[in-house]
């Protein structure tokens, strides 16, 4: 009837364009060739994941496992490499192979002319290879390599221009807090294997997990204990506080990657991964009050941060920090499928940004690498004006800024106010993470309209040579963004909440993956509330309204203005500029503990025990080698008696015997 | 008379050994060698082998001892400057207890009364070459096969070892 | 009656004597001819034993030690010559390279 056994080619296309590229790529060196190599994979799999998502929409059983091969089978355990589809999955896969393929064309593009080309596409492709596997796999050891797979491949990326240190710096400090989440995560995946194993189920399936969780006691210690540390994963996955540190760093790699890997799907890991196991989620009602809170907290936070910042690519980073706080709040108050919801539009909008910032950067690389000047490119102070220049790119900016503000009828506008709706009427949620979302909104709102003023409005800032030549990006790079834009613009209309009269298709949608959860567990908005829909809804327009309003008085209309704010609160924008101290803080906390612990056992276990170890067992060698160097003297006539000596004692072996 | 014959090649077998080993001049002990080979060759005529008899005196004493004369006059060496002999001691003690071993393996083993199908009037009667090339090129001819691929990578490396220039 | 012990013994004694030749000389050339000895007195025993035992494989084995004795010469002669090119020597006391 319904045949999904295709469904490894999602994953396989582009593992063979990682292959071709990764392989060949140096001797193909056609950018050309390369760009179309990787461009086809992933726009192939893209094409296989659309029948599957339609097929799965005709179908009345949403659960689909297919077995590819057993990975190993030890006592009762079996593991196998095996593909999961459900609505939750389908549409990561959706969101993963279609934003995919437009920053893949995009990159041809933006790439171009770039040293190692063949590199970035071999990469790209093994990222969304990971990617896919995280969010294919049944089991939770297929998603485990699937999750290092795109942590790797981040690294990668965010160290591409390796020839500088700062992009060096950046991979590893990604590197190196990521592993802290995965080591959480890794505590947490054994944690859950070893408890269920006690009541005699040992399992990685996700279904088998789920179908086996209520033996578990809800609320209980273990739970609790294991749905944390899966939380410490995806916090350093999806860069929550503690762990947000490197994702503003990691702006360092190509705009397109942030776009892909840093925006729209890579940092949306850990959300999927709590919607994945939402029933274990829903059983500790603790972990969920923690996540709810980090998500609250990143979300303003982040945002605080995003206020003061000059580069254009820095405010869209933390502006995602900020946003992945949002649908950490949704998940931490039982709100799994607005959480998800917002991943989607988020994943639309937040790649427009970044691919509409990236075609500013470029442009304004050109013009001053035209003009001789070495000016940075990604400083919004020497943009503005930039409307006229760049009218695509402007408009498809323009709209998706709309969207993350939460203007009406836009995408963002659904899924955020879905979201705060059930933060403030969730049975686990709470007015007051209701209001700190909603100072988050308002903040959101006014550090997107000061990012557009200051790029797009206004006289143009750029140094005189380089001004004429800022111009228009080629069609490779508008397309995309055109097609991201239309998508930010009515990507939301699937998810029109009931009160404003829509279905809330999306919701329906993915009913099959959370709905038992919730019910079992309780999680709904409470009732007693439903009057406060309309007003918190206009609660959240008004000040959204209110942020585009103060960014205009500030940027637009008084120019001036912001000067004179920073010289009154000369802390207070000291701490935000410098992002509240939070790297140093670690720094001293963290780094140089561990250096400083590091040096301890240099000087004091290292050099003294290890070394001495060592050395002690060289002398020994030394001294029994002085003696036994005299039978090994060089003269043939000692190797002969040593040899006829050796055969007499043989032979009489034998004659004695 | 062919115990006594054989007594007095032995004595003259044992002597010449001595010489090789004990000569001061390495053409004393080379020419000493070829007369041990020759005794030998006469021990296998007793022993009714005559083929090998005259392998012996061409393979070793034509061939070999050519080449190893060949080399001593190719190096010139006359007496040795000084002392001949390393770790006498060490080499008595090791000669002698081979000696020993040996012996005594002889005395305390009983020679076998088995008696193969090749006797003497066999020999006689077939001709000793005859029934040793058949047993060659019937019963042991891949060794034999091998054995010409033994020799030619001797002479290749000969060659490229004696080279003066490599 | 000459027994085939007769032909081990007047063996043994050459073998010895080899040996003893091998183990002591310092003449590379004088080492090579105690080989050449100890090889034949094996041959001997070898044909005794053949004679003895009426078997010709004795006698087949003892062609064989000729062909490898062969094949031996050409390589050490060789050997000696590029040695003493290089050493003005064959003493083997001068050669002492072979440990590390």
């Amino acid at each position: 009837m319904h045949d999904y056994s295709l469904i490894w080619l999602i994953p396989f296309f582009p593992l063979v364009g990682f292959i071709v590229n990764g392989l060949l790529g140096k001797k193909i060196g056609n950018e050309k060739v390369i760009g179309a190599i990787g461009t086809l994979a992933i726009a192939a799999s893209f094409v296989v994941s659309c029948k599957m998502f339609f097929q799965l929409l005709g179908d009345v059983e949403k659960t689909h496992e297919v077995i590819l091969f057993s990975w190993m089978s030890v006592g009762q355990l079996q593991i196998d490499w095996g593909f999961l589809l459900d609505p939750l999955s389908a549409l990561m896969i959706m969101v993963v192979t279609g934003v995919g393929s437009l920053i893949h064309l995009y990159s041809n593009g933006y790439m171009h002319g770039e040293e190692g080309f063949y590199r970035y596409f071999a990469y790209l492709n093994l990222f969304c290879f990971s990617m896919l596997m995280l969010v294919l796999g049944n089991n939770a050891l297929v998603m485990f390599v699937g999750w290092e797979g795109v942590g790797l491949c981040s690294y990668l990326l965010i160290g591409y221009y390796f020839e500088k240190k700062s992009a060096g710096d950046a991979a590893k400090k990604a590197f190196v807090v990521n592993r802290v989440g995965d080591f959480g995560f890794l505590i947490g995946l054994f944690t859950l294997f070893w408890a269920l194993g006690e009541h005699g189920v040992w399992t990685f399936q996700f279904t088998k997990i789920a179908e086996n969780a209520h033996l578990l006691p809800a609320g209980g210690v273990v739970v609790t204990v294991a749905t944390l540390c899966f939380f410490l994963g995806a916090t350093g996955k999806s860069a929550q506080i503690p762990l947000y540190t490197w994702l503003p760093d990691a702006m360092e790699g190509p705009t397109p990657v942030s776009a892909l890997i840093h925006a729209a799907t890579m940092v949306t890991a850990g959300v999927y991964m709590i919607g994945r196991m939402n029933g274990l989620f829903s059983m500790a009602p603790d972990t969920m009050m923690v996540i709810a809170i980090v998500g609250a907290a990143t979300a303003i936070f982040a945002a605080s941060i995003g206020l003061a910042q000059n580069d254009i690519k820095r405010v869209l980073a933390y502006s995602t920090v900020s946003q992945l706080g949002y649908m950490f709040l949704a998940m931490g108050v039982g709100a799994f499928s607005a959480g998800i919801f917002h991943l989607m539009t988020h994943a639309f909008f937040k790649a427009c940004l970044f691919l509409g910032s990236g075609s500013v950067i470029h442009a304004m690389h050109h013009a001053y690498h035209k003009a001789h000047l070495h000016d940075d490119p990604q400083d919004m102070r020497n943009m503005g004006g930039l409307a006229k220049k760049m009218p695509i790119t402007f408009i498809t900016f323009f709209i998706s800024t709309l969207a993350i503000s939460g203007i009406p009828g836009l995408s963002g506008f659904f899924s955020k106010d879905e979201i705060l709706w059930w933060a403030f009427s969730s049975t686990r949620g709470g007015w007051i993470l209701w209001l700190i979302g909603f100072i988050a909104a308002g903040m959101t709102a006014f550090y997107m309209f000061r990012l557009v003023f200051m790029t797009f409005f206004g006289k143009q800032k750029t140094d005189a040579r380089a001004k004429d030549h800022v111009h228009e990006s080629p069609l490779v790079i508008t397309i995309p963004l055109m097609v991201l834009g239309l998508l930010a613009l009515v990507g939301g209309w699937v998810g029109i909440p009931a009160a404003l009269g829509g279905a809330n298709r999306f919701e329906h949608f993915l009913a099959p993956v959370f709905e038992h959860a919730q019910e079992t567990y309780g999680i709904h908005s409470q009732h007693s509330l439903h009057a406060f829909e309309f007003p918190l809804m206009g609660c959240s327009i008004g000040i959204a309204l209110v942020g585009i309003f103060l960014a205009w008085i500030m940027y637009v209309k008084n120019p001036e203005l912001p000067g004179r704010l920073v010289a009154r609160f000369r802390w207070l924008h000291t701490a935000i500029f410098n992002k509240w101290f939070v790297d140093e803080l670690y720094d001293g906390l963290f780094v140089n503990a561990t250096k400083r612990l590091g040096r301890y056992f240099w000087k004091g276990f290292d050099v003294p025990v290890i070394d001495g170890i060592v050395n002690g067992v060289g002398w020994l060698v030394q001294g029994s080698s002085r003696v036994l160097r005299f039978i090994q003297n060089g003269q043939i006539h000692s190797y002969a008696m040593t040899m006829v000596l050796g055969m007499v004692v043989i032979v009489a072996v034998y004659v004695f015997k | 008379m062919q115990v006594l014959f054989f007594y007095l090649v032995a004595l003259v077998t044992v002597i010449s050994g001595v010489i090789v080993v004990a000569a001061k001049s390495p053409v004393n002990s080379a020419l000493a060698l070829v007369n041990t080979f020759f005794c030998l060759a006469v021990f296998y005529v007793m022993l009714s082998a005559p083929f090998m008899a005259a392998i012996q005196i061409m393979v070793y004493a034509g061939a070999i001892m050519v080449l190893i004369l060949f080399v001593i006059m190719l190096l010139n060496m006359g007496v040795e400057p000084f002392k001949k002999f390393t770790h006498v001691t060490w080499g008595v003690v090791a000669g002698s207890l081979v000696l020993m071993l040996t012996l005594f393996f002889i005395s305390r083993g009983q020679p076998t009364k088995v008696v193969g199908a090749i006797t003497r009037d066999v020999i006689l009667k077939e001709g000793h070459t005859e029934l040793i090339g058949k047993s060659l090129f019937v019963n042991f001819l891949l060794p034999f096969e091998i054995t010409s691929i033994l020799l030619l990578v001797a002479i290749i490396g000969a060659v490229i070892l004696a080279k003066k220039e490599v | 009656m000459i027994t085939v012990n007769h032909y081990l013994v007047l063996s043994a004694i050459l073998f010895a004597l080899g040996t003893f030749g091998v183990l002591t000389r310092r003449n590379a050339i004088v080492i090579f001819m105690c080989i050449e000895l100890m090889l034949n007195a094996v041959n001997l025993s070898f044909i005794a034993l053949s004679h003895h035992l009426g078997n010709l494989d004795g006698q087949i084995f003892v062609f064989f030690v000729m062909t490898v004795a062969a094949a031996e010469a050409a390589v050490g002669l060789a050997l000696m010559i590029t040695f003493f090119r290089n050493r003005e020597s064959i003493e083997v006391d001068d050669i002492s390279m072979l440990k590390w």
